[in-house]
Parts: C-alpha cells; sequence; structure tokens
C-alpha cells in the first residue's frame, strides 16, 4: 500500500509538469498585450522594461521554465516565512527569512503576487462552496438510504425524480429562479454575497446566514442530487449479500444491520466518490458564484480570463489541477485502505 | 429370438423437442419492449423528439423572424399574464412576449433551441467517435493501451470548466475571422465540448473490447484471418453499441448544458444570435420584471436534459440483458 502511494505519487509529477506545461502553450497563443493599456507617450525601451519586469518578452521556454521557479521555489518560501511569522498555527517557530525579494508570480491586472489575492480569495470559496458541499453530503446520504432500504416506495420514487431533477436543472437556471423567488417575490434573502460583511454579534451572524443561503442550496442541490444516487446504489448492492441475512439470523436489530453492517461497507465507494468530488469545490463554482457575486476563486478566474491576465489565469488553472490530481490519488489510497479486498500490489 | 427393434424408435416424452412454442424474438425487440416499460424514459424520448421537430418545424409554423426588431412592442409580456393582470402588455402577435428591443420571444426560443439542439447533438457525436475510437485502439492493440490510457488519465485531471472557458477566450477571434462570427462559435464550442468530453465513454468502451477480445468468436474471426480492423468493424463495435449508446445520451446532456453554461459566462455565441444560455443570461439583469424571460430558456433547457437523462436511464436498463427480462 505504501509502496503503491509513493509510486502514485512519483507519477503525478510529470503529469502535473506535462499539465503545467499544456496550459502554458496554450496561453501563449492568446491574443492581447499587457502593455496596451500603458500612454503612447511612454518611449519604446521603457515599455520593454517594463514587459520584463512582468516576465513577458522572452523566449516562451524561459519564461515557462521562471514560472515553475516562482511556483515551485519561491512561492513555498514565502508561505514557510508567512507560516512562521504570522499565522497562529506555527507563529511561535523563530522567524525564517527564506524569501528576500525575488520576483514572485504577478498579476497583470492588480502587479500584486498572484498567490496574496488567491489567498484573499479562498475563505468566502471556502465558506459558500465548502459548506454547500458538507450540506450536500449530510443531507444525500439519509435519502440514499432510506430509498435504498425501501426501495420502490414512495419516498424512493419521489427521491430519484428529484435527483434527477438535480442531475438536469443547471445552476444558472436554478440561481436565477431562487433569487426571484425568495429575493425578488418574498424579500427574504439579499440576492448579492456581501463579502465584506463581518460577524461580530448575533445580528450580523443572521445576515451573514440569510446570504448564504440561497448560494450554499443552489451546491448543495447539485451535490446531494449525485451523491445520494451513488449511495442509493451502493446500498442496493450490500443489502442482498449473504452477510446481510447472517447478521439478520443471528437475531441483530434492524437498526445495527442497516446503519453498521450493511452502511459501512457502502460508504466505501461513496467516501472515494466525495474525494474526488472536492476540487469541483474550488473550481466547479464559477457559475454560483457568478450568478450570486460572490467574490471567490471561481469568479477570480472569471474576470482574470477576461482581463487578459495570463499569469493569474495560469496559476489558477494549475492550482485546479494540483487539487484534481491529489484528490484522484486520496480517492485511491482511502479505496485501498477502506476495503481490505482492494490490494493495489 | 428378440424383438425386432424398430427402424426409429420412439422418443421419450421427456426428452422430445417441444419446438419454440413463440416466435424467436431478436434483440433489439426485447429491448424495446423493455424500454416501453420504463415510463420515465418513455415520456423523455417523446419530449425530447418534440424538442427537436419543434425546433427544426418550428420556424415554418411561426414565421417571425426571431431577429426582428420591432421596437413599438418592445417589453411585451407572455399571453397568460392577462389572466391575473388585466392591465399587462400583451399581444396574439407575441403569444409568449418579446424583449426589451421587441424580438419576438416565441421564435427567439425556437432559433435558440435549433442552436442548443444543433451544438449539443454535434459534440455530443464528435466526443462519441472520439472516445470510441480512443476505447476501442486502446483496448484491442495491446501496444497502444498504455499511452492511450495515461492520455485519458491526463484529460481526467484537467480542470474542465476552466480550461473551456481559456480555450473559447483564446481561440475566438482567428476562428471568426476565417468562419463568420456564428459558424466559427459553432465550431469551437463543438470542438472544445467534444476533446474534453470523451474520457467516460473512452473508458467504457476500452473495458468492454478487453473483454469482448479474449472471446471465441473473436479468436474463431482472426483464425480465419480476418484483418484487425474488420474484425473491429464486424465483431467488436456492434457488441459495444449499447454502452456507447448510453454514453451517448449522457453526451448529448453535458453538451448542451456546457454550451449554455459558456453562453450564460459570455463567452459563447455573439448576442444577436440566440441560443438558450444566451436567453437566460441576457433576461437575468431584469428578471424582477420580466421573470418569464429566465424561466422559459431555463426551463426549455431543463426540460430537454431531464428528459434526455430519463431516456439515459431507461436505455441502459433495457440494453442491460441482466435487467432485461426480469
Amino acid at each position: 500500500m505504501l509502496t503503491y502511494a509513493i509510486r502514485r505519487l512519483v507519477l503525478s509529477i510529470p503529469t502535473l509538469l506535462f499539465i503545467s506545461f499544456v496550459i502554458f502553450m496554450l496561453l501563449q497563443l492568446a491574443p492581447g498585450d499587457p502593455m496596451a493599456q500603458v500612454p503612447l507617450t511612454v518611449p519604446p525601451e521603457v515599455k520593454q522594461k517594463m514587459r520584463e519586469a512582468l516576465g513577458v518578452g522572452e523566449p516562451a521556454l524561459v519564461q515557462y521554465w521562471k514560472w515553475l521557479v516562482q511556483v515551485f521555489w519561491i512561492e513555498p518560501k514565502v508561505f514557510i516565512d508567512w507560516l512562521t511569522r504570522d499565522s497562529w498555527l506555527l507563529g511561535w517557530l523563530p522567524d525564517t527569512h527564506l524569501y528576500n525579494g525575488q520576483l514572485r508570480v504577478i498579476s497583470w491586472q492588480t502587479r500584486s503576487p498572484v498567490m496574496d489575492i488567491v489567498l484573499q480569495r479562498i475563505p468566502q470559496t471556502l465558506w459558500v462552496v465548502g459548506l454547500s458541499y458538507v450540506v450536500g453530503v449530510l443531507i444525500a446520504l439519509p435519502i440514499g438510504i432510506y430509498s435504498a432500504y425501501r426501495q420502490y416506495s414512495v419516498f424512493d420514487q419521489a427521491g430519484t425524480f428529484i435527483t434527477m431533477v438535480g442531475f438536469s436543472i443547471p445552476p444558472f437556471f436554478t440561481g436565477p429562479l431562487l433569487i426571484v423567488i425568495f429575493s425578488v417575490y418574498l424579500g427574504w434573502f439579499p440576492s448579492i454575497y456581501d463579502t465584506t460583511h463581518v460577524v461580530h454579534d448575533w445580528a450580523s451572524f443572521k445576515v451573514q446566514l440569510m446570504q448564504m443561503i440561497m448560494p450554499v442550496m443552489v451546491l448543495a442541490f447539485q451535490t446531494t442530487a449525485q451523491l445520494s444516487r451513488y449511495m442509493r446504489a451502493s446500498m442496493l448492492d450490500n443489502l442482498n449479500q449473504d452477510y446481510v441475512r447472517t447478521a439478520r439470523a443471528k437475531g441483530l436489530s434492524e437498526a445495527v444491520v442497516v446503519m453498521v453492517h450493511v452502511l459501512r461497507n457502502s460508504m466505501i465507494p461513496v467516501i472515494t466518490v466525495i474525494a474526488l468530488g472536492v476540487p469541483a469545490i474550488f473550481g466547479g463554482a464559477i457559475i454560483t458564484e457568478n450568478v450570486f457575486k460572490v467574490n471567490g476563486i471561481g469568479q477570480l478566474l472569471i474576470t482574470a480570463l477576461f482581463a487578459n491576465d495570463l499569469p493569474m489565469v495560469m496559476t489558477l488553472t494549475f492550482i485546479f489541477a494540483v487539487l484534481i490530481v491529489v484528490f484522484n490519488l486520496i480517492a485511491d489510497i482511502l479505496y485501498g485502505l477502506l476495503d481490505p479486498r482492494i490490494r493495489y500490489d | 429370438m428378440t424383438e425386432p427393434v424398430p427402424a426409429s424408435p420412439a422418443p421419450i416424452e421427456a426428452l422430445r423437442d417441444k419446438g419454440p412454442d413463440k416466435p424467436p424474438r431478436s434483440k433489439w425487440k426485447d429491448v424495446w419492449s423493455q424500454f416501453r416499460k420504463h415510463k420515465g424514459a418513455m415520456v423523455g424520448a417523446f419530449f425530447l423528439l418534440f424538442i427537436t421537430l419543434g425546433v427544426l418545424l418550428g420556424p415554418y409554423l411561426w414565421t417571425l423572424d426571431p431577429q426582428a426588431l420591432d421596437i413599438r412592442a418592445k417589453d411585451m409580456r407572455p399571453i397568460y399574464t392577462a389572466l391575473w393582470n388585466s392591465t399587462a402588455k400583451v399581444s396574439w402577435a407575441h403569444p409568449l412576449g418579446s424583449d426589451q428591443l421587441g424580438r419576438d420571444n416565441l421564435s427567439q426560443l425556437i432559433a435558440g433551441g435549433r442552436a442548443s439542439m444543433a451544438v449539443g447533438w454535434a459534440a455530443m457525436i464528435l466526443s462519441l467517435v472520439i472516445g470510441a475510437g480512443i476505447g476501442v485502439l486502446a483496448g484491442y492493440f495491446k501496444k497502444l493501451d498504455g499511452p492511450l490510457m495515461r492520455l485519458t488519465d491526463l484529460f481526467l485531471s484537467l480542470p474542465i470548466l476552466p480550461l473551456l472557458l481559456v480555450a473559447v477566450t483564446l481561440f475566438r477571434q482567428p476562428l471568426r475571422a476565417s468562419f463568420g462570427p456564428e459558424g466559427g462559435m459553432f465550431i469551437l464550442i463543438v470542438t472544445v465540448v467534444g476533446i474534453t468530453s470523451w474520457m467516460p465513454t473512452a473508458r467504457i468502451v476500452r473495458g468492454d473490447v478487453l473483454a469482448l477480445k479474449e472471446r471465441e468468436f473473436v479468436l474463431a474471426a482472426r483464425s480465419i484471418g480476418t484483418k484487425p480492423f474488420q474484425i473491429i468493424k464486424r465483431h467488436l463495435l456492434p457488441n459495444v453499441l449499447s454502452p456507447i449508446m448510453v454514453s451517448a445520451t449522457l453526451g448529448l446532456a453535458t453538451a448542451i448544458i456546457t454550451e449554455s453554461a459558456l453562453s450564460f459566462l459570455g463567452v459563447g455565441f455573439p448576442s444577436d444570435f440566440p441560443t438558450w444560455g444566451k436567453m437566460l443570461a441576457d433576461a437575468v439583469a431584469r428578471m424582477e420584471d420580466f421573470p418569464e424571460r429566465v424561466i422559459l430558456p431555463g426551463i426549455a433547457i431543463s426540460l430537454t436534459v431531464l428528459g434526455v437523462n430519463y431516456l439515459g436511464d431507461g436505455l441502459r436498463d433495457a440494453l442491460d440483458p441482466r435487467i432485461r427480462g426480469r
């Protein structure tokens, strides 16, 4: 198992390098010039210097190498410095002064380091999208369990229909629909997510809750639809197995049979599916963040794309790719750990 | 003296061939009878047929030009609004109302459906061809298996929606210049959706081909000297048709949704070319006053995708021999 994990980990490095190379070369084809906004009165040699300061104007391969160095060598240094200086987790350690002013990945929009902006945006995304994933999982599992236990009952039929609907209705329709119903007609919730809102007492917490309900529900609906189908199918596979009959024959109560014996076995594939869905928390919420004006990572990517901010697009897409590869690995390893029948060697 | 043995002994009753009591049925007849039992799938199939016919024949039945501006008749409400709001601006000339430039909503919906369905079908067929091709090659030729499956894994670990957005924004200008604004966008979206959604098909097809390749009929075909290409065409492809059909329906659904999502984010077709996603996106800004402009295209997308998904569900049940006949 350990050798398998190490082998996969080592294999994922060339994969990620290749993905980053493909994305980089794709972005090299992009039209547009970061100097387009600079006034024409600026002399060309100054412009050339500004270009070099942004890391443009050299051959593509050199640029790619510099980007690699910045992302894999300089950014970790900055991160370690930050950890030992400002974070509450490792702040007690002595300050490491690893970073001393090398060029980091610079956004063309704001001329500030990309990673700083990403770190500013992550809390919003994690709060809204991460919470919606948790809510979705918590709703989906009981629905899946119960509809498998009472297969073909009214609850099962209704549940299957609703998951099918959740599968089919895209978030760019449910979002506006919820806004029309709950913000416009009923006036219960605000239609725009206010990121500057600070929670300091009970009333402001209520406001925060109100503004989170709709985006969380839109995303949770999608998660629920997919996960409860998996949960139901997996429970159905296990409910007819011999060991279930044995457990019942031993005189175990129905609750123990279903909630302990069957559930534990059915959770194995479902947990890997849950792990596989985690990268989508960061990347897949582009549309929902756009609808509810949450300024998270997805919204950052969209604005960077429209503003032709290539370093930002490159770094964000690469972060998404890293997350996907890492969570694929985690899902595979979890699968092997949870199910002793799986042998990778 | 022994008894003479009759030339042909009377068969033992229990062993006698009874002969089939009903005429043999073909596989597709079985599939069809199983498919008909799935109510959701039937409704979905009929709805898909209805939508397809509607967008194909609609322009001949409702002849208003979707792009004709009629500024005097702008911001009309749908005709059913008159039921509860007698002062609403309605007219039978525009049964579903008109938008802020006076373009007729019904003909826009029909034209938008044409675009969405065309993109959906084309992208689905492209991704099927790529997926089935790669799956068959990887399953049949051992040498290609490793590289092609690594390629599939690589594509599976790409962040799809960000890359779609990147690709569409990057290649929009050159393709528009060479194929015109609508044609270029059509080619771009179909290609981009096609080459980012073939991976599940390839995996399923490869798995099935790997199993089929070891069966006796393939061995028999090879032993009489059939060329690999002929084996694939004659023996393997017909046998992997059912998983391909199931993933075709899923592919159609995802292609329609992806196209609408791109249009919604503003990187899709040009603004004077209606698609369902584009109509929805344009209407979001004024949805407080005119909710129907969001709801109508949204319902069209959702019902079509729902129909396609139910169709896929029914097809999966009908094409699975373990479920069929139960």
